[in-house]
C-alpha cells in the first residue's frame, strides 16, 4: 500500500524548503511500482532514487521548481495501482506518475492519467499497447517495449544463423505478446518458429520444458519470460548441457540484475537488448557510482530511463511554466531531449520515445573482472529501426 | 518400443526421470511436514520459509566464511534445525493445547516475517550458488542428458526419506515418539522426557526443510520467495498422502512428481494445477488421504 514513511518524509522535506520556494512552481511526482514483489529489485526503490537524482541534477530548486516525490507499491495488481493513481491525482495533487512496471497496471494508469490531464512517464512497462492499441495523449513511453526487444535480440540472433526457434513462453499477456513480436521478427529475417510451450507463471523447474525444446531440433530457445523465470531457465539450461550441445538461448527481456544473479559464468554468451549499460562510457559510470551508493546495485535500463524521463519532464514544466498534462506533453514531443544517458531522445506523437537500443552479450567468466563487469556491446540498433512505426490514429500532435 | 499419444519413448523416459527429481523435493519437504504434523499436531506453514533459509544458509556459509557445499549439507540443516528449536521453545510450545488453527496462523505469520527479512537484505533477484565441482557435468543416458547433480538429488532424498521412515516406524526411539503423541502424560510417567522429544522432533522436521533447501540451492535461484512458491504444492502433497502419514508423504511426493512431469509433456499449461486437481479428487473420494488413517 502507500508508503507512509516516504509520504511523511517527503511532506517534512517540503515543509522545510517551502518558505524559500514561495514563488516557484510546485511539482509533485509519484513513483508507482512494485516495491515488494518480483519486480522490486529491477525498479522499486531504485526508481525513487533515480527520480531524486534527476531532480537534483536538473537543479530544480535553483530554477524555482518546488519538487516533491512520493512513492507507493502497486503490488503488480491493476486494481491496486488504479486506486493509488486516482488517490494521487484527485486528492494529493500529484502531477506525474513515474515508472509503473507490469504492463497491465501501466495500461490502467495511462487511462486514468489521460482523464486527469496529468502526465504518465512510463519506464518499467514493456507492452507496445501503451503507444498502439491503447495509446493515450499524455503517456510518454520512455525506455523500451517488447517490439524493441524483439528487434534487438530476435533480429540479431536470427541473422547470426539461429533460423529455427522454439519459445518457452510465460503463460500470460506479457509472455504471449513478447513471443508474438519476436516470432514476427524471426520470420521477417528468414527464420521459422518450430514450436513453443506455454509455461505456467511463475515456475521454478524448467528442465522438462527445456528438454522439449531440445527435442524440437531448434537452433535457438527463445525465453519469452522475465525475472526469476528467466534466471531459472538459463541456470537449468546450463545444467542440462543444452547450451554446450550447441543450442543457443535468447533471453528476450533480461536486466543486468538478472545477469548479476546468475553470475557471468552461467550466463556467458547470452545476448540481450537494453537501452542502457552502466559501464558503457564515463557519464554512465559516474551516474552508476552515485546510484550504487544509495541503492547497493548498479542502475539498469528501467532506473536509467526514469532518470531521463523525469529530466525531460522537468525541462518541460520549466519551459511552459505549467503542470497541465496536455501542455507539458506537447512541449516534450516538440523538443528533443539531450539525455545524459541515452543521448538524443525524441518523443513521437504517440508518446513513444525514440532512442538507440543496444545489443549486448554476456562476458565469459574469464573476461569479467568484477561482479558487475558483465556485458560487452555487440551492436547498436538505431532508434528508427528499434521501435515499431507510429499508428496514424495515435499521433496526438495531429489532433 | 512403445509410443504413447505420439510422444516417443525417449522423451517419455526423460520426463519421467525429471518428474522423479522434482518428486524428490516434494518428498523431503512433505516428509518434514508430515513428521511435524503427525507427532506434534502443528500445521507448519513456516516450512517453505525454512526451506528457503536452508538455501540461504548454504549461500552465506560459502560467501561469508568460505564453507563449501558438502559441509553445508550437514551444517545448514543443523543451523536451520536449531533456529526451529528456538521457534518451538519460545512460541509454538505455548500453542499445543489450542486448536490447530493457532499453530497454522503463527507459523504462517513467521513465514511472512522470515521471507520479508530476507527480501529486505538480499532482494528478490536471487543469488548464484554453483554446483559442487565433484557433481558438475552429467551422463548421457541415450534418451537424455542427466546432470550428475540431479542424480545426486534423487539418491540423497531417497536415503534421507527411507532413513526417516525407518527411524520413526521401526526403532525404539520412533516407538517412544509415536507413543508420546498418543498419550504424552503416560509416556512422561515412564520417565521419558516428552517436551524434549517434541522439541527435537520439530527441530528434525525443520532440518529436513533446510536439507532440501541446500539440495535446491545449486539448481534453483536462491531467493526469498523460493519457499513460498513451493509450499502450497507440498501441502497438497501432504493432504493427498494423508496428513501425518510418513510413508504417505514419501510415496505421494515421488508419484506426484512423476504425474506432474507427464503433464508437462501432454498439457504443459495444466502442469501447475494438476496436483491440486488430484487433491480435490482425493478429498472427494477419500478425505483422510490415500495413506491416512480414518480418524
Amino acid at each position: 500500500m502507500i508508503n507512509k514513511a516516504t509520504w511523511t518524509a517527503a511532506a517534512l522535506a517540503a515543509l522545510a524548503t517551502a518558505p524559500a520556494m514561495a514563488q516557484g512552481i510546485d511539482v509533485k511526482l509519484g513513483v508507482l511500482n512494485d516495491r515488494s514483489g518480483v519486480y522490486s529489485d529491477i525498479a522499486g526503490e531504485g526508481s525513487v532514487i533515480a527520480t531524486r537524482m534527476a531532480v537534483e541534477d536538473f537543479g530544480a530548486k535553483e530554477k524555482g521548481l518546488n519538487v516533491e516525490i512520493v512513492s507507493a507499491d502497486h503490488q503488480n495488481k491493476p486494481d491496486v495501482g488504479s486506486n493509488i493513481a486516482r488517490q494521487w491525482y484527485d486528492v494529493d495533487g500529484v502531477d506525474a506518475i513515474v515508472d509503473v512496471p507490469t504492463s497491465s497496471v501501466a495500461l490502467a494508469v495511462a487511462q486514468i492519467t489521460a482523464d486527469a490531464n496529468r502526465v504518465f512517464l512510463a519506464s518499467g512497462p514493456g507492452s507496445t499497447a501503451l503507444t498502439r492499441e491503447q495509446c493515450q495523449p499524455t503517456t510518454i513511453h520512455w525506455t523500451y517495449d517488447t517490439a524493441a526487444l524483439a528487434n534487438g535480440t530476435g533480429k540479431a540472433v536470427t541473422e547470426a544463423g539461429g533460423k529455427k526457434w522454439f519459445f518457452l513462453t510465460a503463460d500470460y499477456a506479457f509472455g504471449h505478446s513478447l513471443q508474438e513480436n519476436t516470432a514476427k521478427v524471426v520470420e521477417a529475417n528468414g527464420g521459422e518458429v518450430v514450436g513453443s510451450v506455454n509455461v505456467p507463471f511463475p515456475a521454478t523447474d524448467f528442465s522438462s520444458f527445456l528438454l522439449q525444446a531440445q527435442g524440437s531440433g531448434a537452433d535457438v530457445i527463445g525465453l519469452a519470460n522475465a525475472g526469476g523465470d528467466t534466471i531459472n531457465a538459463i541456470k537449468q539450461a546450463a545444467e542440462f548441457g543444452i547450451t554446450q550441445a550447441g543450442q543457443k538461448l535468447a533471453g528476450l527481456l533480461i536486466f543486468i540484475n538478472d545477469i548479476h544473479a546468475l553470475g557471468a559464468k552461467t550466463a556467458a554468451g547470452l545476448q540481450m537488448t537494453t537501452s542502457f549499460y552502466w559501464d558503457d562510457n564515463d557519464t554512465n559510470r559516474e551516474f552508476a557510482t552515485r546510484f550504487e551508493k544509495e541503492r547497493g546495485s548498479k542502475p539498469n535500463m528501467i532506473t536509467s530511463g526514469v532518470y531521463g524521463a523525469v529530466m525531460h519532464y522537468l525541462a518541460a514544466v520549466e519551459a511552459t511554466g505549467s503542470t497541465d498534462g496536455d501542455k507539458v506533453v506537447a512541449w516534450m514531443k516538440a523538443n528533443p531531449a539531450d539525455d545524459k544517458l541515452y543521448g538524443k531522445v525524441t518523443v513521437r506523437g504517440d508518446g513513444r520515445a525514440i532512442h538507440d537500443m543496444y545489443l549486448y552479450e554476456v562476458k565469459t567468466g574469464d573476461e569479467s573482472s568484477g561482479e558487475w563487469d558483465l556485458l560487452k556491446k555487440v551492436a547498436t540498433i538505431p532508434g528508427d529501426q528499434a521501435f515499431l512505426p507510429m499508428l496514424p490514429e495515435c499521433d496526438f500532435t495531429k489532433k | 518400443m512403445f509410443e504413447l499419444l505420439g510422444i516417443p519413448p525417449q522423451v517419455l523416459m526423460g520426463q519421467l526421470l525429471l518428474g522423479l527429481i522434482n518428486g524428490s523435493f516434494y518428498a523431503v519437504l512433505s516428509l518434514g511436514l508430515a513428521v511435524i504434523f503427525g507427532l506434534l499436531n502443528i500445521i507448519n506453514f513456516a516450512h517453505g520459509a525454512l526451506y528457503m533459509m536452508g538455501a540461504f544458509v548454504a549461500w552465506m556459509l560459502l560467501n561469508y566464511i568460505g564453507i563449501g557445499y558438502w559441509p553445508a549439507l550437514v551444517l545448514a540443516p543443523l543451523i536451520v534445525g536449531a533456529f526451529g528449536i528456538v521457534l518451538e521453545r519460545s512460541m509454538l510450545s505455548r500453542l499445543y493445547h489450542l486448536d490447530h488453527l493457532y499453530g497454522l496462523l503463527l507459523t504462517f505469520g513467521l513465514a511472512l516475517i522470515i521471507q520479508g527479512l530476507f527480501r529486505n537484505y538480499y532482494g528478490i533477484s536471487g543469488l548464484p550458488y554453483q554446483i559442487p565441482p565433484a557433481l558438475s557435468g552429467g551422463q548421457n543416458l541415450g534418451f537424455m542428458f542427466l546432470p550428475n547433480y540431479r542424480a545426486w538429488v534423487v539418491v540423497a532424498s531417497i536415503v534421507v526419506c527411507f532413513g526417516t521412515w525407518f527411524m520413526i516406524e521401526k526403532t525404539r526411539l520412533g516407538a517412544y515418539l509415536r507413543a508420546a503423541t498418543e498419550n504424552p502424560v503416560l509416556v512422561g510417567a515412564f520417565g521419558v522426557n516428552v517436551p524434549l522429544m517434541i522439541m527435537l522432533t520439530y527441530g528434525f522436521g525443520v532440518a529436513l526443510a533446510g536439507f532440501a533447501g541446500v539440495l535446491a540451492a545449486p539448481i534453483y535461484s536462491v531467493n526469498p520467495n523460493m519457499g513460498a512458491d513451493l509450499i502450497i504444492v507440498v501441502f497438497a502433497v501432504v493432504v493427498i498422502g494423508g496428513m501425518g502419514s510418513i510413508l504417505g508423504a514419501i510415496v505421494t511426493g515421488y508419484v506426484l512428481g512423476l504425474i506432474e512431469g507427464l503433464t508437462r509433456v501432454f498439457y504443459p499449461e495444466g502442469s501447475a494445477v494438476v496436483i491440486f486437481v488430484i487433491m480435490a479428487i482425493v478429498l472427494l473420494i477419500k478425505p483422510e488421504g490415500l495413506f491416512g488413517r480414518t480418524a
